[in-house]
């Protein structure tokens, strides 16, 4: 059996502590339902959950337009939704 | 159909939409035939950038009139159109542009566009993402950009509101003596028949000197703020010049919706829409020597277009000799969405027989067939 750790994450602000191996798409949907905003301005959140929708895209760490649901949560980790 | 309409322009890109917009304006029945989508060509294909450019004393004449009928109609233009005012900067990599800059102030000035030298500091300010130092640029506030297929749209509208007609989708198989010969077999009547097609005017006049001229633009995700102005390096002008090789050039564009379009890649010969990836990547390249960061945007996506191209680089406004009813609005090469409002303005005083804002002549398709004559 691998070992399961937590790791904590923020996500605008707020920490949000997730099983090691969580995406960061899945860690944002614990906390907020949205994680981004389209040019007409509604809210969009992770869809396919294999990186071609491109929905999930938020700001990790800095670096705009991120794919999350791509990417694993990290000890420490900044996310910024928009 | 019995009606014979005044106008029958063929193409709605934006060059057939100005026209259509100008002639109805004036009253005259017109049609437009549209073998695809309004504005779905080159026109769609295009950067949008509404530019004063001084290639040719012609080429100066025909942007600086059409930029400022541009700024003229941008208070009713619809928030879809996407103008903005944001200005080209004219980007010296060296001294001897910046020599240039200089040469292109007094130009420009002597058009009325009235332009300003930004030094060193002022260029970084102005833009902070070039790369530093940078000698300087010269600033056109007057220039803006906006979303072609939109602006098209927006002028086919006009015209039907001013009584035009649309005909499509329906592609034309032949234009002659006041003749249009449809791809359902039916004809339209038109005293003035008006071939607006792009590069693909020459499906109906293969004698054109209209060549083909592949670009390529790749538009990124939204970064609102990365670049303020549209920036084009003054070596653009190198680049866009020759005539026989591939060239690329550093020429970018912020979107209102805060995207970025990176250009611009000019291809001869290349019949293929297909993505070269190899030239792709010169002209990112050549992008990321002006602005470095840029290679940490993330693109979404990439396109080709075709430009249609004349010897002199100048475009075909007139009638076409040999055929009174037969006039020409196109090879607008990479100008066609500044210079459609002032085509459509100097044609349309031209076959109603007025005085134009600026003289017509360098324009007339008939400077190709004189050239022949005497080959």
């Amino acid at each position: 059996m691998p070992e399961r750790s937590d790791i904590t994450i923020t996500i605008n602000g707020t920490r949000v502590t997730v099983a090691s191996g969580t995406t960061i798409a899945a860690a944002v949907l614990t906390t907020c339902s949205f994680t981004r905003t389209s040019i007409t301005g509604e809210p969009r959140a992770p869809l396919c959950g294999m990186g071609i929708c491109f929905e999930c895209r938020a700001t990790v760490n800095g670096a705009e337009h991120q794919k999350t649901c791509q990417l694993l949560c990290e000890p420490g980790m900044d996310v910024r939704t928009s | 159909m019995s009606d014979v309409w005044d106008i029958a322009i063929i193409g709605a890109g934006i060059v057939g939409a100005a026209c259509a917009a100008a002639c109805a304006a004036q009253g005259l029945h017109t049609a437009i035939v549209e073998a695809g989508v309004i504005g779905g060509g080159a026109t769609a294909a295009g950067m949008g950038h509404i530019v004063v450019m001084d290639d040719s004393p012609a080429q100066l004449a025909l942007t600086g009139y059409s930029q400022a009928l541009w700024r003229e109609l941008s208070g009713s233009l619809p928030a879809n159109v996407e103008f903005e005012q944001c200005g080209t900067l004219w980007v010296a990599s060296d001294e001897e542009e910046m020599g240039e800059v200089h040469r292109k102030q007094s130009l420009y000035s002597s058009a009325r566009v009235s332009t300003q030298v930004l030094d060193s500091a002022a260029l970084a300010e102005a833009e902070p993402h070039l790369r530093r130092p940078l000698p300087g640029a010269l600033l056109v506030p007057s220039d803006a950009v906006l979303y072609p297929p939109c602006a098209a749209g927006y002028l086919i509208q006009e015209a039907v509101r001013q009584g035009a007609s649309i005909i499509a989708p329906h592609k034309v198989l032949s234009a002659r003596a006041g003749v249009i010969r449809l791809d359902n077999n039916s004809e339209l009547r038109a005293t003035r028949i008006v071939i607006a097609g792009g590069a693909d005017a020459t499906d109906l006049l293969p004698e054109l000197p209209i060549r083909k001229r592949k670009g390529h633009l790749v538009i990124t995700d939204r970064y609102p703020g990365f670049v303020r102005h549209q920036l084009v390096e003054l070596g653009y002008l190198k680049s866009a010049h020759s005539v026989t090789t591939d060239s690329v050039a550093f020429n970018i564009q912020p979107r209102k919706t805060g995207q970025v379009l990176i250009g611009s890649s000019r291809q001869y010969d290349a019949e293929d829409s297909t993505v070269d990836h190899k030239i792709v990547v010169k002209m990112i390249d050549r992008a990321r020597t002006f602005i470095p960061e840029l290679g940490s945007l993330s693109a979404i996506r990439i396109w080709t277009g075709f430009r249609a191209a004349t010897p002199d680089k100048l475009p075909l406004i007139g009638q076409w000799p040999g055929d009174d009813s037969l006039f020409l609005a196109a090879g607008h090469e990479g100008l066609g969405i500044t210079t459609s409002l002032g085509t459509a303005q100097v044609l349309v005083d031209h076959m109603l027989g007025r005085q134009a804002k600026i003289a017509i002549d360098p324009y007339l398709p008939e400077r190709f067939v004189r050239s022949e004559a005497h080959a």
